[in-house]
């Protein structure tokens, strides 16, 4: 028997390192990969450069377009995400009758179990012939269509976090400004946000990461011309796009071209990795004792 | 008053004046025949009581009597929680508060409250008494914030602890402080009536005493009702008396003969802690 029980508490331990190893591995791929990479094309040239062309005749190595790039098509989702998320939060935690929220915080969360991809189509065959009739210089591809649909598809992800944030403000704050003659709105905007602050914040941060590191919409709704803008409208290459079209494409393994993807990729490791931190910091840091 | 004097006596002494004066106080609060329910629940059984301007009454009973959601009606803090129901009709000046035409936001600002645990804002000291000004756009300029937010402090009796830390946390100071703080936010409104619902019962009998003292002067200024647990506390600090059983109102009068000669026996069976 005791031996057994040995035998499970293995079993479940080598379950936890599958996980561990697999991110250890990762690292450690993107890691030696990115460091080749770098051999032969300076990190100054990559980090400051402003045209990315690897798969041309005279191939340049500037990095920027990408991270314009994601940083439009992420600030266009912001955009659409922060503002939404918390008002929907400001509704269901402060507003809605409980039974309300039964229904609405399931339905919202649903958006988030929608397949990408078919965000991605719902973006370039449905939003932009919608928007380009509003606006008939927006090109078929561009960053405004992709970057409005994952506003919308991380909305409950910001909804979701920042309620709960909410939601976990002790009912003796909002009692407190109701005696002094508060009015509801009045409540839920200068005592419980300002009270949630950390968890909303988190929230956002999180949600920025999820923007950055998303790939579906823009694959399919955005183009695949990198270039260093920030007009909306035209067609623009995000690194994770950039990432799926060299790993879809005819790119042989080892050369340099091939090794752009690890490089690209290890900066948008960074880069969300980072905001998660970031995230967590915020929250424990400035989470509030009631 | 020093930590070491004995406040008994001497606030005894004090809150006893001749009994014809207080008597003669004007009814400010006037409440017929008020039922409330939570759901089905009858929680409160046709309360009628009037509570007189600048004195002190304390409502006293068992856990579950119905004290604190009385007090509660009395600047309709119950409205917030779902499924609850008032009848009856409750006079404040005159007024009846449940009165559909009534603006609650505008009679929370009369009737302030105090809450059994402290509940400052996870704002600044200043921040948290300057609130209600805010919200109500109660004062024009920063001076005139800045002299009710001083006046405030002062009349909580916390102006010397805290003017050299305005802008520090009000979740850094103590227990004790942050319930005068609280005191100090609900006065800086000028409410007419200040309910205070169990104010020290979280709190070490020094604190308490402050907090004691402190209800003893306000009491020149507004009308107090506060809901205790502690009978000793109701006799220290109060002119009359209400004893609460089973959501009814047993028995109101002066402190003194609550506490001496009640008229019934329930209120002197739970005076003298045989129940309860």
């Amino acid at each position: 028997m005791k031996r057994f029980e040995f035998l499970i508490e293995r079993a479940l331990l080598l379950c936890a390192l599958v996980s561990v190893a697999t991110t250890v591995g990762i690292v450690g791929v993107l890691l030696f990969e990115t460091v080749e990479f770098f051999t032969e094309v300076s990190i100054v040239e990559f980090l400051t450069g402003t045209e990315w062309t690897p798969l041309f005749a005279n191939p340049k190595f500037g990095v920027w377009p990408l991270v314009l790039g994601t940083l439009l098509v992420s600030g266009i989702a912001m955009a659409v995400a922060l503002p939404l998320g918390l008002l929907s939060a400001v509704y269901l935690s402060e507003y809605a009758p409980p039974p309300m929220r039964r229904v609405l915080k399931p339905v919202l969360e649903v958006l988030a179990g929608v397949p990408t991809v078919v965000y991605g189509y719902f973006a370039l065959l449905f939003v932009t012939p919608l928007l380009q009739s509003l606006m008939p210089s927006l090109a078929g591809f561009n960053a405004l269509s992709p970057g409005i649909v994952m506003g919308i598809m991380i909305l409950p992800l910001v909804s979701s976090l920042a309620e709960d944030a909410m939601q976990s403000v002790p009912n003796s704050l909002r009692e407190g400004a109701y005696a002094l003659g508060a009015t509801r709105m009045q409540t839920a905007l200068t005592v419980v946000v300002p009270a949630a602050f950390s968890g909303i914040t988190a929230a956002f941060i999180l949600a920025v990461s999820r923007a950055v590191g998303e790939t579906m919409i823009v694959a399919i709704a955005a183009g695949q011309q990198p270039r260093a803008t920030i007009d909306p409208r035209v067609p623009i290459e995000t690194m994770t796009a950039y990432i799926v079209q060299v790993s879809l494409g005819d790119t042989p393994a080892g050369t340099l071209e091939y090794r752009t993807i690890f490089a690209v990729g290890m900066l948008l490791f960074l880069g969300t990795f980072g905001l998660n931190l970031a995230s967590t910091w915020v929250r424990e840091r400035y989470r509030e004792v009631y | 008053m020093s930590a070491g004097t004995p406040v008994v006596p001497s606030l005894a002494a004090r809150t006893r004046p001749g009994s014809a004066s207080l008597a003669d106080r004007p009814v400010k609060i006037d409440v017929k025949d008020l039922n409330f329910y939570y759901g089905q629940k009858r929680a409160l059984e046709n309360i009628s009581i009037q509570l007189r301007a600048n004195v002190v009454s304390a409502f006293i009973g068992p856990s579950g009597c119905g004290k604190s959601t009385f007090l509660r009606t009395l600047n309709r803090m119950n409205d917030i929680i779902p499924g609850t129901r008032v009848d009856g009709t409750v006079l404040i000046d005159n007024v009846n508060i449940y009165d559909p035409k009534i603006d609650v936001v505008g009679l929370r600002r009369r009737v302030g409250m105090v809450f059994q645990k402290s509940n400052p804002f996870p704002k600044s000291i200043f921040d948290n008494v300057a609130y209600g000004l805010r919200i109500n756009g109660m004062a024009t300029s920063k001076a005139e914030v800045h002299e009710r937010v001083e006046a405030s402090l002062r009349a909580a009796a916390l102006w010397d602890e805290v003017k050299d830390r305005l802008h520090d946390s009000a979740l850094a100071i103590s227990g004790g402080q942050q319930q005068r703080l609280c005191i100090a936010r609900a006065l800086a409104v000028k409410p007419k009536v200040l309910l205070m619902d169990e104010p020290a019962s979280a709190l070490d009998p020094i604190a308490t005493q402050h907090i004691e003292e402190l209800i003893y002067d306000l009491k020149k200024d507004y009308t107090i009702v506060i809901v205790t647990h502690n009978m000793q506390q109701a006799a220290r600090v109060s002119d009359f008396t209400a004893f609460f059983w089973l959501g009814r109102l047993v028995e109101y009068d002066r402190t003194e003969k609550i506490f001496t000669a009640p008229a019934e026996k329930l209120t002197e069976d739970y005076v003298t802690g045989r129940f309860g």
